[in-house]
This record gives C-alpha cells, sequence and structure tokens, in this order.
C-alpha cells in the first residue's frame, strides 16, 4: 500500500478585490510515495511545493480532488495522529521552553501521558537540545528552532513526515544535522516527504523525486534513474597541458584547468581518441561517461512545455 | 469535553500569564489602595457607595480590555506567525481550537476578576471596618462582569476568525461602547416608525445588551437583585456567547490557511 496518494488535488485562489480572478496554484496533481521512500518534491520558489503540503494538512481546501495517506481520506482524525508536519520557516510558541512546546504537541498528539516525559526526553537528546530543554524557545537561534521543530514532526512516532523545506535558512552543520535526521529515519522505515529547492540535498537524500513548477508537475522518478541518462558523450580527463591535434577533428571539447586537461566527445569517437592519447604518451586519468545531473534534470523540466491538464506519476 | 480542547485552553492561559497580562493587577490593586485610602479622607457616609463604583467599573474597564486585546489575536496571531499549522497537522478539530482559545481566555479572565474581587472587598473592608449582608450583592454584579467578558471574548473571537487584528479590535470595541447602551436603543427603537424602527429594533437585538448585565450602580446603592435577572442574564450570556463562538466556528472551518 503507498503511504501517500495524491488522487488529483488542485487549488485555485480568487485574487483581486472586486473583480476576483482565478490564480491556479496547484493544477490537478497525481502522485504516489510508497511505504518507506524518501521522496523529494522539488521546484523554484512559488512553484506549489508549500501548497500542496498545506493542502496535505489540511490547512487550505481544495478546489478539486482527493488524497489517500496510509490507506485512509487524509483528512481524517486517525490520519493526522500517524503523521508529522514540519513547516517552512517554523516559529513556536516562544514563551514555551522546548521541554513544554514537545509537551504540549505530545498532549494533542495523543502521547499517553505515562510514555510523555521519557518520549520527550529522548527527542531532545535525539534533536541535541536536551541542553537547552528549559530554555524558552525566543532565545533559540534559527538553527535550534529547526531542530524544535522537527523534534515536534516526530516526537509521536508518526508513519509518514512532511517537511517543507526543512534545510532552508540554515548553516552548513544545520543542514549536515537535519539530512542525517532524515536519514535516521529511512533506517527506521518511515516514509519521509520533503519539499526543496536545494538539489544536492535531493540527490543525496531521496529514493525519487519530483518536480514541480508553475503548479505542475513536470517530472518525477527515481534519483538514480533521472541521474543516469547517457548522453551518448564520453568525459576524459589527463594529467598535462598538451591536447593532441587530432582530438579537434574528433569533436572533442577540451578545456584545460590547471596541469589538467577535460575533454568531452561523442562516445563512438572514443577508441580514436583514446589512440591519440596513446601516440602522444599522454597518461589518462579517467574514462566516465557523460551523465545528467539532478540539476541539469530539474533545469530542463522548468522549460516550457505545451498546456496540458497536469501530469501524472 | 476533549482533552484536546483543555490542553489548548491551558496553553492559551500560560500565554496570558507568560505575557505578563495579570500584571494588570499590580495596576488595579494600586488604585484600589489610593481609591480607599483617598475616600476614607474625603467622603462622609458614602465611602462604600464610592468604593463599589469605581472598583466594579475598574474590574470591568479591565476586563474588557484584556478581553478585546487578547481575543482579537487568538486565531489571527497564530496564523499571522503559522504556530497554527503544528497544532492543526494533529488529530485537533478546528471546533476544538477555537472552543479552546475561548475557554483559555475564558479562564484568563475569570482568575483576573477574581483577584481584583478580593481587592474590591478588601477597599470595601477597609472603607466599612466590616462587611454587610448587602455586600454579596457586589458579587452579583461581579458575576454579570464575568458574563460580560464571555460575551465580548466570543465576540472579540468571532471578528478574529475573519478580519485583521485592527479591525477585529475596532469592531469589538464599537459593540462594547453600543451594546453598553442597548436599553436607550432599543427605547430609541420604541419611539420610531416603519422602517427606522425594524432597523432600530433589529440592531438593538443584534448588540449584546451589556447594560443589563451592568448592576453596579444598584448594587453601590445597596439595592438586592432579582432572582430573576440573574436567570434571565445568564440565560442570555450564554445563548449569545455559543452563537457568537458558533459563528467564528462555521468561518474558520472555511476559511484556507494561506
Amino acid at each position: 500500500m503507498p503511504a501517500i496518494e495524491i488522487l488529483g488535488l488542485q487549488k485555485t485562489y480568487a485574487v483581486g478585490f472586486w473583480r476576483k480572478k482565478p490564480k491556479i496554484a496547484l493544477k490537478p496533481l497525481q502522485l504516489q510515495v510508497e511505504d518507506g521512500e524518501v521522496f523529494g518534491f522539488l521546484g523554484p520558489n512559488g512553484a506549489g511545493k508549500t501548497t500542496t503540503l498545506k493542502l496535505l494538512m489540511g490547512l487550505v481546501f481544495p478546489t478539486g480532488g482527493t488524497a489517500r495517506i496510509l490507506g485512509q481520506d487524509w483528512r481524517q482524525p486517525e490520519v493526522k495522529s500517524q503523521i508529522g508536519f514540519l513547516p517552512e520557516q517554523p516559529y513556536f510558541y516562544d514563551y514555551l521552553t522546548a521541554r513544554e512546546l514537545l509537551e504540549y504537541y505530545a498532549q494533542l498528539s495523543g502521547v499517553p501521558a505515562k510514555e510523555r516525559a521519557r518520549k520527550i526526553s529522548e527527542m531532545l537528546e535525539r534533536v541535541g537540545l536536551s541542553g537547552s530543554a528549559n530554555t524558552q524557545l525566543r532565545k533559540f537561534s534559527k538553527g535550534m528552532l529547526q531542530r524544535a521543530g522537527i523534534a515536534q514532526a516526530i516526537l509521536h512516532d508518526p508513519k509518514v513526515v512532511f517537511l517543507d523545506e526543512p534545510m532552508s535558512g540554515l548553516d552548513p552543520m544545520g543542514r549536515r544535522e537535519v539530512r542525517d535526521l532524515i536519514e535516521q529515519l529511512k533506517r527506521e522505515g518511515k516514509t519521509v516527504f520533503f519539499s526543496t529547492h536545494i538539489l544536492s540535498d535531493a540527490e543525496a537524500l531521496c529514493d525519487r523525486v519530483a518536480i514541480i513548477h508553475q503548479g505542475e508537475l513536470r517530472g518525477v522518478g527515481a534519483v538514480a534513474d533521472l541521474t543516469s541518462s547517457v548522453h551518448g558523450k564520453v568525459e576524459l580527463v589527463w594529467q598535462g597541458k598538451r591536447i593532441p591535434t587530432s582530438l579537434k577533428t574528433l569533436g572533442a571539447d577540451c578545456h584545460l584547468s590547471g596541469d589538467t586537461v577535460l575533454a568531452v566527445l561523442p562516445e563512438e569517437n572514443q577508441e580514436a581518441a583514446l589512440e591519440a592519447l596513446r601516440r602522444e604518451g599522454i597518461r589518462l586519468i579517467s574514462l566516465v561517461p557523460v551523465r545528467t545531473s539532478l540539476e541539469d534534470y530539474f533545469v530542463a523540466q522548468l522549460k516550457p512545455v505545451p498546456a496540458s491538464a497536469g501530469a501524472t506519476a | 469535553m476533549s482533552a484536546r480542547i483543555v490542553h489548548i485552553a491551558a496553553n492559551t492561559f500560560r500565554e496570558a500569564v507568560r505575557d505578563r497580562v495579570l500584571y494588570n493587577l499590580i495596576a488595579f490593586a494600586v488604585l484600589m489602595s489610593g481609591a480607599a485610602i483617598l475616600v476614607g479622607q474625603i467622603s462622609i457616609d458614602i465611602e462604600r457607595l464610592v468604593v463599589v463604583n469605581l472598583g466594579l467599573t475598574a474590574v470591568s474597564l479591565f476586563g474588557m480590555v484584556i478581553a478585546i486585546f487578547i481575543g482579537i489575536g487568538l486565531v489571527s496571531k497564530e496564523i499571522e506567525k503559522r504556530t497554527l499549522y503544528t497544532v492543526l497537522s494533529r488529530p485537533v478539530r478546528r471546533w476544538e481550537f477555537i472552543v479552546g482559545k475561548f475557554l483559555g481566555l475564558a479562564g484568563t479572565l475569570v482568575v483576573n476578576a477574581f483577584f481584583m474581587a478580593i481587592g474590591v472587598f478588601a477597599a470595601l473592608l477597609y472603607v466599612s471596618h466590616s462587611f454587610q449582608a448587602t455586600d454579596g450583592w457586589v458579587l452579583v454584579a461581579l458575576y454579570f462582569i464575568v458574563l460580560q467578558f464571555f460575551i465580548i471574548t466570543a465576540l472579540a473571537l468571532l471578528f478574529s476568525s475573519f478580519s485583521s487584528p485592527l479591525m477585529a479590535a475596532v469592531f469589538a470595541f464599537a459593540l462594547f461602547v453600543i451594546g453598553s447602551f442597548a436599553e436607550d436603543l432599543r427605547g430609541f427603537a420604541a419611539l420610531t416608525h416603519g422602517l427606522t424602527r425594524w432597523l432600530a429594533t433589529g440592531a438593538a437585538y443584534l448588540v449584546p445588551n451589556f447594560s443589563a448585565l451592568n448592576v453596579i450602580s444598584s448594587v453601590a446603592h445597596e439595592q438586592p437583585v432579582s432572582g430573576h435577572l440573574i436567570i434571565l442574564n445568564t440565560a442570555y450570556a450564554l445563548v449569545y456567547t455559543t452563537m457568537a463562538i458558533s459563528g467564528a466556528v462555521l468561518i474558520f472551518e472555511r476559511r484556507n490557511l494561506k
């Protein structure tokens, strides 16, 4: 059973004061996330990522479509007790201490009273906030707030965790900590659905990604598949500054960088190029097929496409 | 009652306490102490009247200011700061959130009124040197003031569920002022004719009747309050408050949290 099934969810807002005009925030979206997957929801700012998450959390109401989480209607309270949510740039009740905040959310999530104290202490330890457990959140840094946010999202041991831009605004250490936490969640078998526009994070963490742009799903697939499509070109790297003239005739695009030359040429000319290098006595460092990076794929998906009613995955 | 409502109410109460809302009690204590000492020196035979009038009016005004200025932010502040997102993504129904917020602020106002009531009675004891049987009516007046708090809190919550804090404050304060003259508005309606009469009568019954809930002057003059009025005022406040909260729930249930 898929952990998340989005079945044509769409959202249109009416904007303007007098003569209201429809503004499409999300075109009908079909998406399926399998149990135990780490799924990246990628898109530039304003693409519709947060709208999708708000729809799934019941914070905004869809214009059409439906969704199922863990096989049940996504609006059921029973479903909500099995999901965790971290909003983008979270802001919490800053008059509470970290421990009080988690106590409050544990109460609302229905964590039994006798388990609360233990779970809260464990969670504070896990996100590295046990030393600040009794400090009011108004004294927390952004990174600490993000960690408190993740703690509240997973405190009640949810099966599915939704994270909206969890690395946004964090320093490299903070991003690393959040990445480690997501990896831990994956090892625990949780389904993680997170939105981001930081592609390196998605590439490092996700089993599959979807790309959304202008409220429309543009592509979806396993990271390994999306980044393994070969362009029919190879990349040669060798030590030195010499570039055999014959390589030019083989269609090679050569770049000299310090003491290293990088050449990209058609795959069918690979053997001829190797022979040319051998003749010149040049020592090859590497020969690899040129592959699409997630960034290449992402940029390609953002290009305009003919109008359609939506994409499916 | 749902445990979630209790938790939301408790958190709302805690927020008010941590935001130093109860510090108004210090100002109130200073006011009552000063009034009691001053009245004891300059008034002859009307010390009790002045203390009851001043004390109960202060309880009402302090509470109303708190009810309006906290009430208008109960929902809008949570939306603006996005604290609501992590609450509503849990198994919390929107109506539970509204009712919890109302009970939290209502509880804060009751606690506030309780300590102020102690201040009023302490001032009464200071000027009269002993309590009288008619002082019991002061408790009834305090009870009516608390009923007014419930109504204005529910109205502030209602306005907060669909408008900005500034507009909600304007609406709530306007209704407090108009409601304080509700009996006059009804009197005016009775004097008019035709469409004006319909409109004036409708408006008179739509606004909260705070004048019926204001017995400060009569208890200051040691006049009793009828049991009939206590029952009617209680029923009126409960119905009005329930309707305002129901309105807030109906609006909030359909609201997109953009």
